[in-house]
């Protein structure tokens, strides 16, 4: 038994990755009113999405419908999004964008529209047009007259499948649908969401979704009412899909052969079999018995009666009932069972025992655990740091009593952080690292403050967020690091800030060796650059300014300033005019009048710089050094005035890896390398590629520059919303919200998806369903703002996809912050 | 007389206080010129006095505090009478934050002076009311507080100006006659006259503001105290040796503090009689409404109890001996023994007497006289421009927070000094504006550390006003939560864009007289059940526009405030540090994302750097740091602990792999799988779910 249950989990599991993951790649066609309606077939059913075609390429409800594609597929639907353009107007095309609506039609006749919210995901996508479609076959009722009324029409003729959920669009109604495209001409299917009528047929546990199978075919006398089964698994399409089969089946079989041997399509569907020992001298009670038995196991396992007159083998004296389970290689069970009761208790025991069992492997499932699992990295890797021993003596740790007085007796580098701060615990570690580089070498002071611990500390400097680097020299005014958190960036601030800037230079040869590098030899590693500004002696305002925008960038680059009687001398060397700033580049030896390189190496450090030329990139992704031939050709052409248009750079994988993570989002493969892309950030976000088969010469560059510019060249990719972070987290909170109580893979979207909705009906559906269609996506923003919503919650398990609110009775009951709760909903 | 507005305003101490003057000289303002008028006048050198003294000394004001004593605190140098305050004074925390230990420091005023902390005044976890004083002079006299001491302010009324600040000015008159004009009067001078309840026989009744410390004169008596509080507490423990017994009667059952959380409720301290009611010695405690009593005094100048019904029966015989006792009837009656002693100890009430009924201290109902009439803002609803402090503002949060008590109104103080900052200088609420990145650390910081949160719980709150797109925010410490509605025009801030109140709370079930606060499971451990927590813990109340003074009127029954689009409570801590990253920090900042659509994560450079060549839309952590080049670079160490929790890819390890499969020709299959691919296609974006919305 357990090994079929499992082999179903697999398939639901199997079923729904292969729909998740087939979505994905099925996109969904794109086309014009025009185009659309020549592709419509008669006969054929197609839901159309018509939207403005400015409108934003993503959304919720498209990510929905692409999801939906192909589930419906399935079951012969079409689905298309047609963008409304201007030439060609058709009259699906709302007048505003949020006026969208989507269309189902059969052949071209509309059938139906729906407006985009009832649409809220792919189970209420494919609810709703299967509802549509299936118009005559699903009978839609109220009351439990018009239950009756079907019921009186159909007796002696047909068998009703007849089923309650609790909202429509949600994914029991999926699946109660699904069944019904399968069987619904074979039984009357019929549905309900009025809690009321699920009432009044005598159901206990209102709050789920309830199947039941009604045997009308069988009444001949228009008196007696219809026997009832009621479905006792979870509403899944499958478990719909293998009741109904079991109703199929005829109730009891005669057999007269080794109980080992008989296979009945119960066992393939993983329910047990029970076989009636019979004798010929009590066959007629043991039949009624059997009978009686099978009515009882409807649904739940196989009933055979066993002739063991005509039998070869032995069965055991006494035994009187065989117990077979669906599970391959498990022995029958002889069993002495006195009265049906007793069978049947014997039946439910056993697959109840597998269900408690199942639980218990549901704890230890470490996916359940979601509430615990940390999503923020930095954090994360702090905390798991946390235990090993940083070299904190290497820096002061000042207090209250101390600071003032160290701040005032030497120059001293303060970071102000906070013991719980994941950022600034991060960065301490950076700073612990400075001190290990500097150790004995530098005179300034490194030192710290717990902010925790000394509130009063920060506060009086003005500390208001961690972390904060300041630097104190002699005591005063203090000056902020706004470098970047890193090791490197603050020793060269510490190392720039030995010399106090701008230098003031004196004679002509000063300057020179300034230039070269050769006056701060030491310094000059820290600094890419070395500034001189060139005045002559009465530019009075233009120094002063020089001077305060030296003092600023104090710590990030090397200023000079030079404005002695014979400045001429220098600048007409350098062929400037005064006044003039010089640059000297020393990684390259030579001086330059700009600060950014034509052809930079990106780097993580570099980047923002580079961006807030606000220009395409222009990357190469090399995997090592640069090929020289493109340098030279690239090289070449910015001289001829081709990229000013954008901010043509390389991107070294050796040095900076993660690139391959970008290639990765760009390509989904990591493609050859190099390559060469463009990649508008600023604008619309796509991504061209440079053709593979083409070898990077000016003209091939030349060429396709052209191209993308004519709008020739397809984007391989374009940044998505899905992509964005604010998504992914919004997920994980999401998760947050319906994890009190609810295990869910923060892997797995479907269980997500499924939670989401499932979770939230019953309140909705108990009071008002419309209102839950509508405002659905504001319910998961209500209760993912952190509600602590578990007593709301029974928790369900990860296999039987959805979830459960325990009902209206616990609110009240414990605590006004279920009122709070209720309350918020209904807003 | 009038003229004496010239005279030093530091008249000399000592013989002067004993001039008594007819009440009836002074009832009328002096006329003749009008004293040039002061800003802010504070009745009363007591905590609160001092308090208030201190803030608006440190912001340069006009202020002048009248004191009737020759020394700050005189209330303390008779109560209580017992002289052991029972205020802790919790010298060790263990910690070295400030801030954070005046949680425990229930006596010190708020100064930037750190001798000035009681600790330093006293060893004692319940220190001697001595110290106190001692401790109120100093803080008065060290920082140079202006008090006019021996002022028996006798008269307070308003004079109508149109050029006042608010449309009149105070007009307070001394013992002297002399006159003093306020634009703004304070009133600090706590409840002082002893509660009293009138039936008959209650001239046989001692009080507790007089009544013998000397435990030596109850030696073999039978008392029978009137009251349940602290004071009534406080007078039996001290006699509890010697008498026969003690019987104490009041109108309700016996409030616990530890069961109520009500400081001002009966504290373990002072409750050696429940000890010895409960293991059956002779001492006792009784319920009965005290207006149905009446003590009749025998020949023997011992006192009976009996109901004033049977008084009234038979009205014309007033003997002891002959009026009906309820023993006579009722012959197990509880109280049928005789008392030597009858003890009041029913509290105290605020003296209205000096103020005109023209400022509407009082709603005129006679059931009402135990405090004046205020606002949450601590302004009388009678009077503008009036303000009441200390413990006679506690009805703002009588029998709920501290507000009565040193420890809280010393809070409450410094936000009626916001108030009128803004109202009256045009200095907006103070307010730091920080990025939202620094919104979830912003509040984990003041939970733990913030003292008048914790002190004032439920009373005073942090709000958070967001800017914006929610890309800033402004934070604002301990604001009077119930004047949210006018927060705008209080504080001159705005809060356009929707806000967060950080406060402070108790379960809603768990405090109560009748409460067993020490039942199993009384307190959660998981972040799931952090709605549950019953002990003080920080609760983030999210709104998208100002509540409405409708809202907050008919807030839920005991809700501090009224209903929030969203609520988060954080997970209560044995402890009280709410700073563990998963069990705290992590669920508030979920909580904050998703009011605010944002992601509040934060991230390493080399994140930001992906995400800013593969996304249009960076999280605000990359925004705010690693675009302005301020990215968080991480360390080896760190960063393999990134890859090993999934978190961080190592794109070194994948380029390795490259290599590998590279020089396999022919293969095509999927390279450097990520080990977290992440969610393949997310359920919903921000944008459309905005629309939704």
């Amino acid at each position: 038994m357990s090994s079929s249950f499992s082999i179903y989990r697999v398939g639901i599991s199997f079923v729904i990755t292969c729909i998740f993951y087939k979505s994905t790649v099925d996109s969904l066609p794109e086309l014009s009113p025009q185009k659309y309606f020549s592709t419509l077939q008669p006969g054929k059913a197609s839901l159309a999405y018509f939207c403005q075609a400015d409108s934003p390429s993503t959304s919720v409800f498209l990510e929905e419908l692409n999801k939906a594609v192909r589930p419906l597929q399935d079951y012969g639907i079409s689905v298309a999004k047609v963008n409304c353009i201007k030439e060609e107007m058709s009259r699906y095309c709302g007048k505003e964008k949020d006026s969208m609506k989507a269309y189902l039609f059969r052949g071209n006749i509309l059938l139906r529209e729906f407006p985009t919210d009832t649409l809220f995901d792919v189970n209420a996508i494919v609810a709703h047009v299967l509802f549509a479609l299936l118009f005559n076959e699903v009978k839609y009722i109220t009351t439990l007259e018009d239950l009756q009324n079907i019921e009186n029409a159909l007796k002696g003729k047909e068998n009703i499948v007849f089923s309650y959920v609790r909202a429509i669009g949600i994914p029991e109604h999926r699946a109660v649908m699904e069944a019904a495209f399968v069987y619904g001409t074979i039984y009357q299917f019929v549905l309900t969401t009025e809690i009321a009528l699920l009432e009044s047929i005598g159901s206990e546990d209102i709050e789920y979704a309830h199947l039941y199978f009604f045997h009308c075919k069988l009444v001949l006398d228009l008196t007696q009412q219809c026997r009832r089964t009621l479905m006792e698994q979870p509403l899944t399409t499958l478990n719909i899909h293998l009741f109904i089969k079991t109703m199929k089946e005829p109730l009891l079989t005669e057999v007269a052969e080794d109980p080992q041997q008989v296979s009945t399509v119960h066992l393939q569907l993983g329910l047990p079999l029970i076989f009636i020992v019979s004798q010929q001298a009590t066959y007629e009670a043991d039949r009624r018995t059997a009978e009686w038995v099978a009515w009882r196991l409807l649904g739940k396992a196989g009933v055979l009666l066993l002739l063991r007159d005509s039998l070869e083998m032995n069965i055991p004296q006494h035994a009187n009932v065989v117990f077979k389970r669906a599970e391959k290689g498990i022995p029958l069970e002889f069993l002495v069972l006195h009265d049906v009761e007793s069978i049947i208790s014997h039946v439910e025991n056993n697959m109840h025992m597998e269900e408690i069992q199942d639980e218990d492997d549901d704890m230890e499932d470490p996916d359940s655990d979601i509430l615990d699992i940390q999503d923020d990295e930095v954090a994360e890797t702090v905390y798991r740091d946390r235990k090993r021993q940083l070299p904190l003596e290497l820096t002061v740790e000042l207090t209250e009593e101390t600071f003032n007085v160290t701040v005032m007796a030497s120059d001293s580098l303060v970071l102000f952080y906070a013991g719980w701060h994941a950022v600034s615990m991060a960065f301490l570690q950076s700073y612990i690292d400075v001190a290990i580089k500097l150790k004995g070498t530098s005179a300034m002071l490194l030192t710290r403050v717990n902010c925790a611990d000394w509130s009063g500390v920060c506060a009086k400097q003005n500390v208001t967020e961690f972390p904060v680097v300041k630097m104190y020299k002699e005591g005063k005014n203090p000056v902020s690091y706004t470098g970047m958190l890193g090791t490197e960036d603050l020793l060269k601030f510490i190392q720039l800030n030995r010399i106090s800037c701008p230098v003031i230079i004196t004679s002509i040869q000063e300057a020179e060796e300034y230039l070269s590098g050769e006056l701060y030899k030491d310094l000059i590693s820290y600094s890419s650059v070395s500034v001189l500004g060139l005045f002559s002696p009465t530019m009075t305002t233009a120094k002063e300014d020089f001077t305060e925008a030296g003092n600023h960038l104090k710590g990030y680059v090397i200023t000079g300033i030079y404005s002695e009687e014979d400045v001429l001398i220098l600048s007409n060397n350098n062929a400037a005019t005064l006044p003039a700033l010089l640059l000297a580049r020393h990684e390259e030896g030579k001086i330059e009048s700009i600060l950014l390189s034509t052809h930079p190496e990106i780097t993580v450090e570099n980047l923002p710089t580079y961006l807030r030329l606000q220009k395409p990139l222009l990357i190469l992704f090399s995997d090592g050094s640069m090929n020289p031939q493109y340098e030279k050709a690239i090289l070449t052409l910015a001289k001829q005035k081709y990229l000013d248009m954008f901010t043509p750079c390389w991107l070294n994988l050796k040095n900076t890896p993660v690139g391959r993570g970008i290639l990765q989002a760009y390509f989904d493969l990591v493609p050859p390398l190099p390559v060469l892309v463009l990649v508008n950030l600023h604008s619309g976000g796509q991504v061209y590629a440079f053709p593979s088969d083409q070898a990077i010469t000016e003209l091939n560059l030349i060429s396709w520059l052209k191209k993308l510019e004519a709008g020739l060249e397809n984007p391989i990719s374009k940044f998505s919303i899905l992509f964005n972070t604010y998504v992914e987290s919004q997920n994980y909170s999401v998760i947050y919200g319906l994890q009190n109580g609810c295990c869910v893979s923060r892997r797995d979207n479907i269980n997500l998806v499924h939670l989401h909705q499932s979770s939230w009906v019953t309140r909705y559906t108990v009071n008002e369903q419309l209102y839950f269609e509508r405002k659905f996506f504001f319910s998961i923003n209500v209760l993912s703002s952190g509600f602590c919503c578990s007593a709301l919650f029974i928790r369900h398990r990860q296999s039987k996809l959805s979830i459960i609110l325990e009902g209206p009775r616990i609110f009240g009951m414990v605590n006004e912050y279920h009122w709070l709760h209720h309350v918020s909903f209904q807003l | 007389m009038g003229l004496s507005a010239a005279a030093p305003l530091w008249g000399p101490p000592g013989l002067l206080l004993t001039i008594a003057l007819h009440p009836a000289l002074s009832v009328r303002p002096a006329k003749g010129p009008a004293p040039a008028p002061r800003d802010y006048c504070v009745l009363g050198a007591g905590p609160a006095g001092l308090q208030m003294a201190y803030f608006l000394q440190r912001a340069g004001r006009d202020y002048a505090v009248f004191e009737r004593a020759p020394r700050p605190g005189s209330f303390f140098t008779r109560y209580p009478r017992h002289s052991k305050l029972i205020s802790i004074n919790k010298r060790f925390t263990g910690k070295a934050n400030a801030e954070f230990n005046l949680r425990h420091d229930w006596n010190s005023l708020l100064s930037h002076d750190p001798r000035l902390l009681f600790r330093h005044y006293s060893r004692a976890y319940f220190p001697d009311a001595r110290d106190m004083v001692r401790y109120l002079g100093d803080f008065a006299d060290r920082l140079g507080l202006r008090v006019l001491y021996n002022t028996t302010i006798t008269y307070v009324t308003l004079d109508k100006d149109r050029q006042a600040w608010n449309g009149h000015y105070f007009i307070l008159t001394d013992q002297t006659g002399q006159a003093y004009r306020c634009s703004v009067l304070l009133v600090a001078t706590g409840l002082s006259v002893p509660n009293q309840v009138n039936f008959p026989g209650s001239e046989y009744v001692e009080g507790y503001e007089s009544v013998s410390v000397d435990p030596e004169d109850f030696v073999g008596q039978n008392v029978l105290i009137l009251g349940r509080g602290n004071s009534a507490f406080e007078t039996a423990e001290n006699i509890l040796g010697v008498t026969n017994f003690i019987h104490m009667l009041s109108r309700s059952r016996v409030r616990l503090s530890w069961a109520t959380h009500y400081v001002g409720d009966l504290r373990a301290i002072n409750n050696g009689l429940l000890d010895t009611y409960q293991l059956k010695s002779l001492d006792g405690l009784l319920e009965s409404d005290l207006t149905d009593l009446a003590i009749v005094k025998d020949h023997e100048g011992k006192f009976h109890v009996t109901l004033k019904f049977f008084l009234e029966e038979n009205n014309t015989n007033q003997s002891a001996d002959s009026i009906t006792l309820p023993q006579d009837n009722s012959d197990n009656f509880a109280m049928r023994v005789a008392y030597d002693r009858v003890i009041r100890c029913l509290g105290w009430n605020f003296d209205f007497s000096i103020f005109n009924k023209s400022l509407r201290l009082n709603s005129g109902n006679p059931f009402d006289t135990k405090y004046p009439l205020i606002r949450a803002s601590y302004e009388s609803k009678g009077t503008r421009g009036l303000f009441i402090l200390g413990t006679a503002s506690h009805s703002v949060d009588y029998r709920r927070s501290a507000g009565g008590f040193i420890h809280g109104f010393r809070y409450t103080a410094r936000a009626v000094h916001r108030l009128l900052e803004h109202r009256h200088h045009g200095a907006a609420w103070p307010s730091t504006e920080l990025p939202v990145t620094q919104l979830t650390s912003a509040i984990v910081r003041r939970v733990n550390e913030a003292s008048g949160l914790y002190q004032m719980f439920s009373v005073l709150a942090d709000v958070v006003l967001l800017k914006e797109n929610a890309s800033a925010f402004e934070y604002l410490e301990e604001f009077p939560v119930l004047m949210l509605p006018q927060l705008e025009t209080l504080t001159g801030r705005k809060a356009r864009h929707g806000l967060f109140v950080v406060n402070m709370e108790y379960g809603k079930n768990f405090s109560g007289p009748d409460k067993d606060v020490f039942f199993h499971g009384r307190s959660v451990g998981y972040t799931e059940d952090a709605w549950q927590s019953n002990f003080l813990h920080p609760v983030i109340y999210y709104y998208r526009q100002l509540p409405t003074e409708q809202e907050v009127r008919f807030r839920p029954a005991h809700w501090p405030l009224p209903r929030p689009a969203a609520i988060h409570h954080i997970l209560e801590d044995f402890l009280t540090d709410w700073t563990a990253p998963v069990g705290h920090i992590l669920p508030l900042r979920r909580f904050l994302e998703n009011c605010l659509d944002t992601d509040l994560r934060s991230f390493y450079a080399e994140s930001c750097f992906l995400f800013a060549l593969t996304r249009q839309k960076l999280p605000p952590f990359c925004q705010q740091g690693y675009l302005r080049r301020q990215g968080l670079a991480s360390t080896q160490s760190l960063r393999q602990h990134g890859v090993e929790s999934r978190l961080l890819r190592d794109y070194a390890a994948m380029g390795r792999h490259l290599e590998d499969s590279s020089q396999r020709p022919g293969n095509h299959g999927p390279v450097g799988v990520p080990p977290d691919p992440g969610p393949p296609a997310p359920v919903q974006s921000l944008d459309s779910n905005k629309e939704e919305l």
